[in-house]
């Protein structure tokens, strides 16, 4: 049984004249431990689906299912990852991580020992008791990671993570969530709008058409893990791009009668 | 999960705090020089900015404006009101009357401010009178307040409660309001209930706004003390301004002036260190 499921998740906005049918009838399912990404032009709703998938946004009509139960607003068991890292300013590194375990009721010494357990995964043990404001965005990306790892979840949903790190950084950041995923398989749903980050990472890449928001195609990464260096300047990644940058941006025109 | 991911070359490149990647020895040398010429500079500043103010008082003292007087007068008439024991016996009655006032305020200001900045329907039911009653300078309440609440100190106490109140309650309110609904989301996404976003999220997040106020309420509320007891009082500093005036007493009046500012200045500047202990964590510039 797939993991999450969109069943004709559709959802609409009131804008100034009239309805803006921002999701229509979206169908997807997501297997146990697959990466997939979301990609699309602007309005094509893709952080829509995907915070309609966490709980912070109610679908107008349908449901998204994770495990057969239908989503009821934000639990745990779905890590949510922002691009503006929404790390609390006020607490250190390790405070923050320790936050979903600690509204949990999860001890101190227990939230201690899981908290350094996935910093040293992310790879800041040196600024465990740093504050936020003192880290790079990079590093403000690995504490978020972390933080959602440390509740353990089901799935992880991730809206445009490294939408704001430099193109360096994103590399190496993408790298080193790949390597994190290959340890567990856990699944992804990864929002992007960047063609070369939907293929490295993808098992299958979901590419979106806006007005309305809809599923245009879907495309499955054949390339093996773990992807390397090589593999992202290979003959076979060039062919993909090329076929998500086409999906992306030659498609079809927009439906009648659809608010702009 | 034990060894690290890639243990990234990003933390050699990215570190925040330079010192750690070069030398530490010739630039915390270099720094710390620069730092205390930066120091000196600052003292120099504030001795020539004194040393200007004092020229100018001079100036127009000798500028022949009638009974005007010179710093020497007023500090001879300062060393006075201060070995009788008025000067400190005027200022401890203004302090009371101000902490009591304003104290009461912020303790009321603050859960209210938060209950309307959670509660939209409570905002809209209390923000038009907060924004009214702002508009009336708590002054313009003492002539009712000394009606309704007599001569004494409780009509003056209002009135600062009442300045230190609406400045207040309306920064905390916008400080919740203000709070990063991305910041709400990441709690609830890990699981937050409502109490929890609250304490934990909207409280520490709002803190910056309310320190702010805080520092307001206390300007208005020393402000708003001195001018009472210009109108209605037997004591404090207002009060001694008032009976100089009657006497023609200038000197007087000028201890009084500079006393206001300084005790002001003063907890003015006992906030703001406190705002900055507490706030140190935010990002500034």
């Amino acid at each position: 049984m797939p993991t999450i499921q969109f069943h004709d998740v559709t959802r609409d906005f009131a804008v100034k004249d009239g309805d803006f049918l921002a999701l229509d009838r979206v169908n997807l399912d997501i297997q146990d431990g697959e990466f997939v990404t979301v990609v699309g032009p602007s309005g094509c709703g893709k952080s829509t689906l995907m915070n309609i998938a966490a709980g912070l946004l109610d679908a107008t009509d349908g449901e998204v299912t994770v495990d057969g139960v239908p989503v009821h607003g934000p639990a745990p068991e779905r890590g949510v990852i922002f691009q503006q890292y929404a790390l609390f300013p006020w607490m250190t590194v390790t405070a923050n991580v320790e936050y979903g375990l600690k509204v949990a009721g999860v001890k101190k010494a227990e939230r201690r020992r899981r908290a350094r357990e996935v910093i040293e995964l992310v790879g800041l043990t040196d600024f465990a008791d740093s504050l936020p404001k003192t880290l790079s965005g990079g590093m403000k990306q690995r504490c978020a990671i972390a933080r959602a790892y440390a509740v353990d979840p089901k799935v992880l949903l991730m809206d445009e993570p490294f939408g704001a790190l430099d193109s360096l950084t994103r590399v190496r950041m993408q790298e080193s969530l790949l390597d994190t995923w290959g340890r567990d398989r856990r699944t992804v749903m990864f929002i992007t709008h960047d063609v070369d980050e939907a293929v490295f990472l993808a098992n299958r890449v979901v590419v979106m058409a806006a007005r309305p928001g809809r599923i245009h195609t879907v495309i499955p990464v054949t390339l093996p893990y773990p992807r390397t260096e090589e593999q992202r300047l290979s003959p076979g990644f060039a062919e993909l791009r090329a076929q998500v940058w086409h999906a992306v941006h030659h498609q079809p025109a927009p439906l009648e009668g659809m608010v702009s | 999960m034990k060894t690290p991911v890639n243990a990234p070359a990003e933390h050699r490149t990215e570190r925040a705090d330079p010192e750690r990647v070069e030398s530490p020895k010739r630039t915390g040398g270099t720094r710390k020089k620069a730092r205390e010429t930066g120091r000196i500079t600052a003292v120099l500043l504030a001795l020539a900015s004194a040393a200007l103010g004092l020229l100018v008082w001079v100036v127009l003292a000798n500028s022949g404006i009638e009974g005007f007087p010179g710093p020497v007068v007023v500090a001879r008439r300062a060393g006075e009101l201060i070995a009788d024991g008025t000067l400190f016996e005027d200022a401890g009655a203004s302090l009371k009357r101000v902490l009591i006032g304003y104290v009461l305020g912020v303790v009321l200001a603050v859960p209210v401010g938060f209950v309307m900045g959670w509660y939209p329907v409570v905002r809209r039911l209390i923000e038009p009178w907060l924004q009214f009653f702002r508009m009336v300078p708590p002054l313009a309440i003492i002539p009712l307040a000394i009606v309704l609440m007599g001569i004494d100190e409780t009509p003056k106490i209002f009135v600062i409660f009442l300045a230190s109140f609406l400045s207040s309650v309306v920064s905390t309110f916008q400080g919740v309001v203000a709070v990063d609904v991305t910041l709400v989301n990441a709690a609830r996404v890990l699981g937050a209930r409502d109490p929890q976003v609250f304490l934990g999220v909207v409280v520490p997040a709002s803190t910056p706004f309310i320190l702010v106020g805080m520092r307001i309420g206390l300007g208005a509320s020393w402000a708003t003390v001195v001018a009472a007891e210009l109108i209605a009082a037997q004591g404090g500093l207002g009060f001694r301004m008032q009976q100089a005036q009657l006497y023609y007493d200038l000197p007087t009046i000028f201890v009084q002036l500079i006393a206001i500012g300084a005790i002001g200045l003063a907890m003015d500047r006992l906030l703001l260190v406190a705002e900055r202990r507490l706030t140190h964590w935010q990002e500034r510039r």
